[in-house]
C-alpha cells in the first residue's frame, strides 16, 4: 500500500468534494444526525453527506459490503488527519457509528451485520443507548429491566435513564435482564430493537444546561424477537463492557476541543490583559493557565508515549486506564478556570444582548462538562478500575 | 518524536537500577546522613559511578565524554533517585560540566571537561543569592582591575559546595540585579584567599554551602567564556540540570508510591487490609494518573532537548513544575497512608519527603517554572 499516494488521493477528493461552508466547526444545531428523520441545516450539508455516503466515508474503516470504505488502520488514520487539516465537519453524527456499529461488527452474526450496518453507514437509522436505570447507575450490572421469554420473542418491561436523544432515535441497543437468578453479570443480554415498537415511550429530562437531550425511556410489554440479541443470551455483559470502552475512548477526547473554541490563554489575554512586563496581569490565574496547559500537553502525548513504549518493547496497557478520568477531569478544571478568567461574562444566561455567542456557549459547556465525569462510567468508577487493574488493590467494588 | 527509552538507554537504566539497589541502597544514605562522610557522599560510590562512565555521558568525545545524550543520563538519574543515591553527578557533571561546555573557550573545555569526567576535579556551581532560585537576580560584582577581576558578594545553596575543588561563580560585570545581560562566569579555585565557605544543613542531609567573597582576586584568564554574556550558556546548563533533577525526583516518587501500594496490601485494620478502603483506593489511583502524566511530560521534555527543539526550555519548565507538584502530593500521601509509622525516622518515606521538598526548590520551584513557562510561551 502506497500510503503517500493514498494521502494525496484523499486530500484531492476532500478539496474537490467538501463544500467550503462545511470546513468550519458545526454549531450544535448544524450537526447532521442520521436517522429516519434526517434533517439538513442547508444544501451544502446535504451535498457533503450524500457524497460521503456514496464513498463510505461516514464509516471509513468498515468493510465495503457493510457500507464502509474498507480502509485499514493506517488509511483510517490518514483519512481522519486529512479531514482535520481541512477542518471538515463530520458528514453524519450517529451513536451507531461509534458504539452499536463497532459492537455489531465485533459480535454480530452475518445477518445482523447486513441488516444494521449499511443503514448506519447511509444515515438511515439513528441509534441510542439503553444502559443506566433509575436504580442502576454506577452499579450498571445491577440493572433490573426484565426480558421474559415468550416463544420466539422476549417481552421487555422496565425503564432506562440518561438515554441520550431517545425521543429522536430509531433503534436502541439495550441491556436487559434475561436471568434474574444468576449472579448479576451472568444474566444480562444485549438486545437491539426498534424504538417504534409498541410499548416504548421516551420522556426528555431537562438538565442544568437547559438542554433536553437525555430521556427516561419506559418499556411496557415491548415484544422483541430473540434473534435480536447481539452475542450470546445471558452473556451480554461482555458486549456491554466493550461498548463502554468505545464510549470512554470517545469521551477522553472531549477535553481536547472546546466547542466554542475558547482556550484559557486566549481568554485571559482578552478579559484580563497583560501588565507592563508582558505577563497576564493576574499572577495566580497565569499560574493556573500554565498548570492547565502543562497537564494538557502531558495528556496529549500520553497515547504517543504508550505507542513508543510498545514499539521499544516496554509497553504497559494500564496507562490506557487513565484517559477517561484525566481527560474529563481536566476538561472540568479548564472550564472552571475559564469562568474565573471571564468573570461576569462567563455567567450569562440566554442573554444575547449583553453576552456574545461564544460567551454563552462557554457557560453552557462549563455545565456540560459536569456530565462528562459522570456519563460513561463516573470518575470514581474509573478510579476503582485503576485501583483494581493497575495497582492490584484488594476488595475493589465492581 | 520518541517518548520512550530505546534499548541501549534501557540497558543503561537497568544497570543503574541494579547499581543503586546493590551498591548504594537507602541504608548507605542513612549512614551518610549519620555523619559517615563530611562531603555528603561516599568517595567509593562516586568512583564506581565514574568507572561506569556516567560522568561522561553528556559530553562529546573530544572532551573525554561518550556523547550518549541527556535521555540516557536521565534514565540513570531516575534509578539513582529510587535509593536516594548521593553523589556529585548533578553538581559537578551536569551543572558545572554543562556550563563549561556551553560557555567555555576551547582551551577551557579541553583542560577542564576531561578532569570532570575523570573525577580528578570536582566543580560546584555558585549561582543563587536569595532564598529562591532566581539566576538573573544576582548582585555579586566582579570589577575588572588590570589583569584581575575583584569579586565581592555572597552565594547561597551551592550544591556540593563543601570540599569542592573549583567553583563556577556567576557575577555581575554590568547592569543591575534582574538583568540577564551583564552576568559573567568565573572559574574560582576553592583555595583562593578571601573566600569564606560555610556549610548549610538542609533537611535532605546533602552537601550545601554558602559562600562569601571579600575582595577575591581572580586572574582575568579565569573568566569562563565571554564578558557580560554568560547568562545564555548558564541558563542552558541550568536546564540540563533541571531535567536531570526532575528525572531523579520522578524515580523517588515512583519508589515511595510503590512502597505505599505494597503497604496497603499488607497492613490490616478493622480486621481487613487497609487497601480495601475506597477512601485510600481512590487517592492512590489518582496518584497513579498523576505519575503517568509526569512520565509523559518528562519524556516530552527530554525528547525536545535531544532534538534541540526551540521549545525545549518551556517543556523543561513544564516537567520540573509538574514533577515538583506531584512529588509533593505523593510524598505527603505516602507519609499519611503509612499512618504513625510514616512519621518515624525508621521508615524511609521521611527521607524521600525531605528530599522531595529540597529538590522541588532547587533550580526553581513549581511557581518559578509555571511563570517561566508562561513567559517563554509569551503570556
Amino acid at each position: 500500500m502506497d500510503y503517500k499516494a493514498f494521502r494525496q488521493e484523499i486530500r484531492t477528493w476532500l478539496e474537490a468534494n467538501c463544500p467550503v461552508s462545511m470546513r468550519t466547526p458545526a454549531k450544535q444545531e448544524e450537526q447532521v444526525w442520521g436517522g429516519r428523520n434526517i434533517k439538513f441545516p442547508n444544501a451544502d450539508a446535504k451535498l457533503w453527506f450524500e457524497r460521503c455516503v456514496e464513498k463510505g466515508y461516514c464509516v471509513p474503516d468498515w468493510p465495503v459490503e457493510y457500507g464502509g470504505a474498507g480502509f485499514d488502520v493506517e488509511q483510517t488514520r490518514i483519512f481522519k488527519s486529512e479531514m482535520r487539516k481541512l477542518n471538515c465537519r463530520p458528514p453524519q453524527v450517529n451513536l451507531g457509528i461509534w458504539m452499536s456499529g463497532p459492537a455489531i461488527l465485533e459480535f454480530g452474526t452475518e445477518e445482523q451485520k447486513l441488516e444494521h450496518l449499511p443503514k448506519i453507514a447511509r444515515g438511515e437509522i439513528r441509534w441510542c443507548q439503553g444502559y443506566s436505570e433509575p436504580g442502576a447507575g454506577s452499579d450498571l450490572a445491577g440493572l433490573q429491566t426484565r426480558a421474559t421469554e415468550d416463544g420466539d420473542d422476549f417481552i421487555i418491561n422496565g425503564s432506562k435513564i440518561w438515554t441520550s436523544y431517545a425521543d429522536e432515535s430509531d433503534w436502541i441497543y439495550c441491556l436487559v435482564r434475561t436471568n434474574p437468578d444468576a449472579p448479576k453479570r451472568d444474566g444480562i443480554t444485549f438486545l437491539l430493537f426498534d424504538m417504534a415498537s409498541v410499548g416504548v415511550e421516551a420522556k426528555p429530562i431537562e438538565l442544568i444546561t437547559g438542554e433536553r437531550h437525555f430521556c427516561q425511556t419506559f418499556f411496557d410489554n415491548v415484544r422483541v424477537p430473540k434473534k435480536n440479541a447481539l452475542g450470546v443470551v445471558n452473556q451480554g455483559w461482555t458486549v456491554a463492557k466493550r461498548v463502554l470502552e468505545f464510549e470512554r475512548n470517545m469521551m477522553s477526547d472531549l477535553g481536547n476541543e472546546t466547542g466554542s473554541g475558547v482556550e484559557p490563554r486566549e481568554a485571559a489575554l482578552h478579559y484580563i490583559g497583560k501588565d507592563s512586563s508582558g505577563a497576564i496581569a493576574d499572577p495566580l490565574l497565569r499560574d493556573a493557565i500554565a498548570r492547565h496547559e502543562i497537564q494538557k500537553r502531558a495528556f496529549d502525548v500520553t497515547q504517543q508515549r504508550m505507542i513508543d513504549e510498545f514499539t521499544n518493547g516496554a509497553g504497559n496497557m494500564n496507562t490506557a486506564l487513565i484517559f477517561k478520568y484525566c481527560g474529563t477531569e481536566e476538561e472540568k478544571r479548564k472550564f472552571e478556570l475559564l469562568l474565573k478568567i471571564m468573570g461576569e461574562n462567563g455567567l450569562g444566561w440566554h442573554d444575547h444582548q449583553q453576552f456574545s455567542e461564544s460567551e454563552l456557549n462557554t457557560t453552557i459547556e462549563w455545565m456540560g462538562a459536569k456530565t462528562h465525569t459522570i456519563a460513561g462510567g463516573t470518575s470514581e468508577i474509573q478510579l476503582n478500575i485503576i485501583a483494581k487493574r493497575a495497582l492490584g488493590l484488594p476488595g475493589v467494588l465492581s | 518524536m520518541t517518548l520512550a527509552f530505546n534499548e541501549e538507554q534501557r540497558t543503561l537504566k537497568d544497570t543503574a537500577r541494579e547499581f543503586a539497589k546493590n551498591q548504594s541502597p537507602i541504608e548507605s544514605f542513612r549512614q551518610l546522613r549519620n555523619g559517615a562522610a563530611p562531603e555528603g557522599f561516599s568517595a567509593e560510590i562516586w568512583q564506581a559511578m565514574i568507572e561506569l562512565g556516567w560522568t561522561g555521558m553528556i559530553f562529546p568525545e573530544t572532551y573525554g565524554g561518550f556523547d550518549f545524550g541527556c535521555m540516557g543520563l536521565a534514565g540513570c538519574m531516575e534509578e539513582l533517585g529510587r535509593t536516594l543515591v548521593a553523589s556529585p553527578l548533578l553538581s559537578s557533571v551536569v551543572l558545572s560540566g554543562s556550563t563549561i561546555l556551553y560557555a567555555g573557550t576551547e582551551e577551557q573545555k579541553q583542560s577542564l571537561l576531561p578532569q570532570i569526567v575523570g573525577g580528578e576535579k570536582r566543580v560546584a556551581l555558585a549561582c543563587d543569592e536569595g532564598f529562591h532560585h532566581q539566576p538573573a537576580s544576582i548582585a555579586t560584582t566582579a570589577v575588572h582591575e588590570g589583569d584581575t577581576f575583584v569579586l565581592n558578594g555572597k552565594k547561597m545553596r551551592v550544591i556540593d559546595g563543601i570540599s569542592a575543588d573549583l567553583f563556577i561563580v556567576t557575577a555581575r560585570t554590568a547592569g543591575t540585579p534582574g538583568d540577564a545581560q551583564g552576568i559573567s562566569l568565573f572559574l574560582l579555585d576553592a583555595s583562593t584567599p578571601g573566600i569564606n565557605i560555610e556549610r548549610t544543613s538542609l533537611v535532605d542531609s546533602r552537601n550545601y554551602a554558602h559562600l562569601s567573597f571579600n575582595n577575591v582576586c581572580i586572574p582575568a584568564s579565569h573568566l569562563l567564556g565571554e564578558l557580560h554574556n554568560g547568562f545564555t550558556a548558564l541558563n542552558k546548563a541550568l536546564d540540563i540540570g533541571r531535567i536531570c533533577l526532575s528525572a531523579e525526583m520522578f524515580g523517588g516518587m515512583q519508589e515511595i508510591f510503590e512502597r505505599t501500594v505494597q503497604y496497603l496490601k499488607e497492613r490490616k485494620q478493622f480486621g481487613v487490609l487497609i487497601g480495601t478502603f475506597q477512601a485510600l483506593q481512590h487517592r492512590t489511583a489518582h496518584m497513579y494518573t498523576e505519575i503517568e502524566m509526569c512520565k509523559s511530560i518528562l519524556m516530552l521534555a527530554l525528547d525536545a532537548l535531544e532534538k534541540n527543539a526551540d521549545n525545549a526550555p518551556q517543556l523543561i519548565s513544564a516537567a520540573k513544575a509538574k514533577i515538583s507538584d506531584t512529588y509533593e502530593l505523593v510524598s505527603n500521601e505516602a507519609t499519611q497512608m503509612h499512618g504513625g509509622i510514616g512519621v518515624t525516622d525508621e521508615l524511609d518515606i521521611g527521607l524521600f519527603l525531605k528530599r522531595a521538598r529540597v529538590s522541588a526548590e532547587l533550580l526553581g520551584s513549581a511557581r518559578f517554572h509555571y511563570s517561566r513557562y508562561a513567559t517563554l510561551e509569551n503570556f
